[in-house]
């Protein structure tokens, strides 16, 4: 999961992103092998529905479901052996060049048989 | 009283050489470090049980191995019987005890995995301690002051991460080398401290210190080219080679001034100026090999009188640029005290004391300068800061020792 604050991305100018948009594409590509889905870029935090428990039954709001500073901005799948390949390829993510940024690893679920 | 300690040790050289071993053969035999673990962990249980009942069997590590492994079936079992697969399983065989193999890296594999920095720092401690020394959660519980509750849930948590998140049990790779070796370094060395600080004997049955000193010189050996590996083995053997003359009779510390330096492990001492020279000729000096050059000055110097006082400021102002933090410079500051006039060491101390304003060896060090600039009154001030800021029995206790002490000797 690729996280980051929207306060600060503002403050990148232009060339910086489309430089670091350009190094993103080139990651996909180096480490192709190793991405199981690309996943998906996500739209701006502030297109973000959430709907949520309520007594009376789901209610919809307006906003992302936790009001942080950092917010999800998308997500890939990767397939690698264990985790420290997983951080390797993390640490090298060209978006962690700029400030606020953060990759979250998280193990998928593969094993239902404890559902069963 | 004496025959159960002897016993103790010999337990505990016997688990710590077979502890870490075996549970990395058996997470990768079944694939599941959490499993192996407590497998094992149950085994270390029994063994201390069944040893000191009827005193160690004549092949402990074969002994280990058959009751670890019969605990990794059962709760192989276990599992499957609860998932209600049990006919879907093939039977795992058995596995002839595996006697002959050294482990080695096996045990260095295992400790790069309880120390992953994607672990939280205190859990790291807790595991190593449990997966690799081979101590009981009682045991690192009694050691460390916190309710065994507490530690099992960490442990716990620990280990589910492990096998969930996928942490391998396997060295680095050597760009990653550096930075995961400092954690393992970092996590020995705390469990070192512990162990140096508490007093010995009452109600510990494992010389934490000691299993500290025997876990750094099993990572020098399997990393003979890490520099900081070596400096590390070597620190925790000197301040180690002093342990015997570190308490008196009724069990208080006893200042290194005044300590009786023929009690000091020469043979000891002579190991670790042998590991530093080793890790100086790999030209890559460290935090480490720094502190350790420093307690090898202290231990190798003849008298208190007689300390190479200019040697220990020139290798603190090194050890310095390589940790800038508070407590390195108050130490130099006082190293430096030696050399130069108190007046002066004073007001550098206190430049310092904003950064170390809560650090109670801040004061105690200001008393004890002031004391000898002829102001009592203020010294006696001092003392009572670095005593309130302590928050337990315990520390006070240590305290209370520890404001009799120079704490020149960094780290002890």
């Amino acid at each position: 999961m690729f996280t980051s604050r929207p306060d600060l991305d503002a403050q990148t100018g232009p060339e910086t992103t489309s430089a670091v948009y350009r190094r993103i594409y080139e990651w996909f590509g180096e480490h192709s092998e190793s991405i199981a889905d690309g996943g998906a870029e996500l739209m701006g935090v502030e297109t973000a529905t959430t709907v949520r428990h309520g007594d009376d039954g789901p209610v919809v709001v307006d906003g992302p479901f936790n009001e942080a500073k950092e917010v999800i901005g998308g997500f890939s799948v990767l397939d690698v052996p264990d985790l420290d390949a997983a951080i390797a390829i993390a640490r090298t993510w060209p978006m962690l060049d700029l400030p606020g940024t953060s990759v979250e690893i998280r193990p998928m679920v593969v094993d239902y048989s404890q559902f069963e | 009283m004496t025959d159960d300690r002897v016993t103790d040790g010999l337990l505990a050289q016997v688990l710590r050489e077979e502890t870490g071993p075996l549970v990395a053969r058996l997470a990768r035999r079944h694939r599941d470090f959490d499993l192996a673990e407590e497998a094992v962990q149950s085994a270390v249980a029994e063994a201390l049980t069944a040893w000191r009942r009827d005193g160690p069997p004549r092949n402990p590590a074969a002994w280990l191995q058959v009751a670890a492994q019969r605990n990794a079936l059962d709760g192989v079992r276990r599992a499957a019987r609860q998932r209600r697969l049990a006919e879907r399983l093939p039977a795992p065989c058995e596995v002839a005890p595996d006697v002959t193999s050294t482990g080695t890296d096996d045990r260095i594999a295992l400790l790069f995995a309880c120390c992953h920095p994607a672990l939280a720092p205190e859990a790291r401690l807790a595991l190593t301690l449990r997966a690799v020394v081979g101590m009981t959660t009682p045991q690192i519980a009694r050691a460390f002051l916190v309710s065994e509750a507490t530690l099992a849930q960490r442990i716990v948590r620990a280990k589910r991460k492990v096998s969930t998140a996928g942490i391998g049990l396997a060295v680095p790779t050597d760009s990653e080398l550096p930075e995961r070796l400092d954690d393992v370094l970092s996590v020995i060395c705390v469990a070192f401290n512990e162990g140096f600080v508490s007093t010995t004997g009452a109600g510990h049955d494992r010389d934490l210190a000691a299993d500290a000193v025997w876990l750094a010189s099993a990572v020098a050996a399997a990393l003979p080219t890490s520099a900081e590996a070596l400096g590390l083995a070597a620190l925790l053997t000197l301040q180690h080679a002093r342990a015997a003359a570190r308490f008196d009779a009724h069990g208080d510390l006893v200042l290194l001034a005044d300590q009786d330096r023929s009690r000091w492990d020469h043979e000891a001492i002579a190991s670790a100026d042998a590991l530093l020279e080793r890790a100086a000729r790999l030209r890559a000096p460290g935090r480490y090999q720094l502190r350790a050059a420093i307690a090898a000055v202290h231990a190798t110097s003849p008298s208190w009188e007689e300390t190479d006082w200019p040697q220990v400021v020139a290798l603190y102002d090194l050890l310095a640029a390589h940790d800038p933090s508070p407590v390195v410079r108050l130490n130099r500051e006082i190293a430096r005290s030696r050399t130069g006039s108190p007046a002066e060491a004073l007001a550098r101390l206190d430049a310092l004391a904003p950064a170390l304003a809560s650090y109670h060896l801040l004061h105690a060090t200001r008393a004890e300068l002031l004391r000898t600039l002829g102001r009592p009154d203020e010294a006696r001030a001092a003392d009572e800061t670095a005593l309130s800021l302590t928050s337990n029995d315990a520390e006070r206790r240590l305290l209370t020792v520890r404001l009799r002490r120079r704490p020149l000797d960094d780290g002890s």
